[in-house]
């Protein structure tokens, strides 16, 4: 087995998928969005109903829309590549395979919104990428996709530029991910004011996710309402979701938000599955007796992330291992964050020795739940998400360990 | 530091911070490109890259401080990172350091003594459905197995 991963940007593997996998050239959306007025492009995304896919869930036309608004003479498309979320890995997939998606999406969210440069904040990990996606918009140059005058547009002048993270999980948070780009520390900011009027530099900012951008390029190529015919009512289009852990065929599988967590356990081929992790270390940990339940907005909201644990998996050992993520990975700026993950963590280690009161872990499910109300972004809002559902959903597991736990260990 | 060797790292700066503009926010990618090269940001190339920004030093070495891939003390000539996050943890990820700690008799955290590796773990390296996955330097592997861990650090000048 090939144990070096070899980059050939652009080669595609055999993906099969409704939306974002579907047939596209180059450059189509580019050609298709400045032969349109930008309020036509927007109200294509308005019918799309296309929400943010970092996790979040805002509606990109909404965004685009208050950036497009915003008055200044300079506005900013980033692209957000630092998907750090343990268990996701579908943006390393689409730069590396689909890298014109994103790019073109990039060039229409510039038109659309009125901004001169696109920045790429790409994830320090990915740092093999650099290089081959930077000659990938070389050539992008050459052929007038980027750079004056696009595609004979005249006064369209935009460009796309990489900038490296250096490894901060928090750094995906977008003020943060602004705060690192403008040579700070990557901590978050207070919001608001929120990026669209007040962003990189100061300048309205429109932060979009790798996959945002991709359905992108296919929403305005094939109409917003060609991407809502796919997924629910609340959740249009389909979803990239990153597959991992006890399954025959992990890797990145296009499929309609409304999908049921079933349905997506067959399909990669996961059997005895007791507890999927959705959402990466921050989401949610669902057990076998809620599989019925969808992969949807409204009912399970998710960036993507899937890590499936079978029967012989000890989820205090999983829980353990998120905790000491988040203890890692903590930018350190608000209390509520640094020392509850901490208090969090510790709470963990103490069943693990077989020490503990249920007083205490207690009291320790409503700090998480003052962590989820008092962090300042998502990283402390989210991180209890874990310990309260795992420490809920698997309780006879971890508090019947036998015999007081693993005493002496 | 040699006087030499000053001059030579400034000039090196200067030609980063020509490529990468002098504002602030060029300070993320002149680190990156200072990292790369000599695995480490000393206080002479923080002082350097400060003066050249219009910056105090402190807000340099803040920056440096709180990204996890730089760092201020120099490390071994090769970074091995390995994924410790629970996707690679289930497909063997223990048995892979074990095997690495073994063959280079360090533990992880540490600097071999010829200085040749330094090995870490790392948080998630996006690699999840190829693990377990290393990162040596700027180069990932993946579907490790300890016999093939080893022999790819074999490999490494």
């Amino acid at each position: 087995m090939e144990n070096h991963l070899t980059v050939k940007l652009g080669e595609k593997k055999d993906r099969k998928g409704p939306v974002i996998f579907s047939e596209y050239k180059r450059g189509d959306a580019i050609r298709k969005a400045l032969s349109m007025s930008r309020e036509d492009i927007l109200f294509e995304l308005k019918d799309s109903k296309l929400k943010g896919r970092g996790g979040a869930g805002f509606p990109t036309s909404t965004k685009w829309m208050l950036t497009a608004a915003a008055k200044a003479e300079k506005k900013f498309i980033i692209c957000n590549a630092d998907e750090g979320e343990p268990g996701t890995f579908k943006d390393r997939v689409l730069l590396m395979e689909y890298p014109e998606l994103v790019f073109d999406g990039m060039v229409v969210g510039g038109y659309t919104i009125g901004a001169q440069l696109g920045i790429v904040y790409l994830r320090g990990e990915y740092e093999y990428l650099l290089k081959p996606l930077e000659d990938y918009l070389e050539e992008m140059r050459k052929d007038n996709l980027l750079g004056k005058n696009i595609l004979g547009k005249e006064g369209f002048d935009f460009d796309i530029e990489i900038v490296l993270g250096s490894g901060a999980y928090v750094c995906g948070e977008e003020t943060a991910l602004i705060e690192s780009l403008e040579g700070h520390r990557g901590e978050p900011r207070n919001r608001p004011p929120y990026p669209i009027n007040t962003g990189f530099l100061g300048r309205p900012t429109s932060v979009n996710n790798v996959e945002t951008l991709a359905a992108v390029s296919h929403i305005v190529v094939k109409g917003g309402k060609w991407f809502a015919k796919y997924g629910t009512d609340k959740s249009s289009g389909s979803k990239l979701f990153s597959v991992s852990g006890d399954c025959e065929r992990p890797g990145v599988y296009e499929l309609p938000w409304g999908t049921k967590v079933s349905e997506l356990l067959e399909l990669v081929g996961a059997k005895n599955a007791k507890a999927v992790q959705i959402g990466g270390a921050s989401g949610h940990c669902i057990p076998k007796s809620q599989f019925d339940r969808t992969l949807a907005y409204e009912d399970i909201p998710t960036g993507g992330s899937v890590m499936i644990f079978n029967e012989n998996r000890d989820m205090l050992k999983v829980l353990k291992n998120f905790m000491e993520f988040f203890v890692d990975e903590s930018c350190g700026q608000c209390t509520p964050c640094r020392i509850g993950n901490v208090k969090l963590l510790e709470g963990v280690e103490m069943i693990e020795k077989g020490n503990y009161t249920f007083a205490h872990i207690n009291k320790l499910k409503d700090l998480g739940r003052t962590m989820q109300l008092a962090s300042k972004c998502g990283l402390g809002q989210s991180s209890p998400n874990p310990f309260i559902s795992i420490l809920e959903n698997f309780k006879d597991e971890i508090f019947n360990r036998g015999n007081g736990g693993r005493n002496g260990r | 530091m040699l006087v030499v060797e000053k001059n030579a790292l400034s000039e090196e700066i200067e030609s980063y911070v020509e490529k990468y503009g002098n504002d602030r926010s060029a300070l993320l990618m002149i680190l990156h490109e200072i990292q790369k090269k000599h695995r480490h940001i000393s206080e002479f190339a923080q002082q350097e890259v400060a003066r050249l920004l219009n910056i105090h030093p402190v807000e340099v070495y803040s920056v440096i401080s709180f990204f996890a891939f730089l760092n201020t003390n120099p490390k071994g000539r090769n970074l091995v990172r390995i994924c410790q996050t629970i996707s690679c943890d289930m497909k063997g990820k223990k048995q892979v350091v074990e095997a690495i700690e073994r063959e280079l008799g360090i533990k992880i955290g540490e600097t071999t003594k010829d200085n040749k590796f330094t090995v870490e773990y790392a948080n998630c390296l996006g690699l999840c459905d190829m693990g377990p996955a290393m990162a040596i330097n700027d180069q990932v592997f993946v579907n490790l197995t300890p016999e093939k861990a080893v022999e790819l650090l074999a490999k490494v000048k």
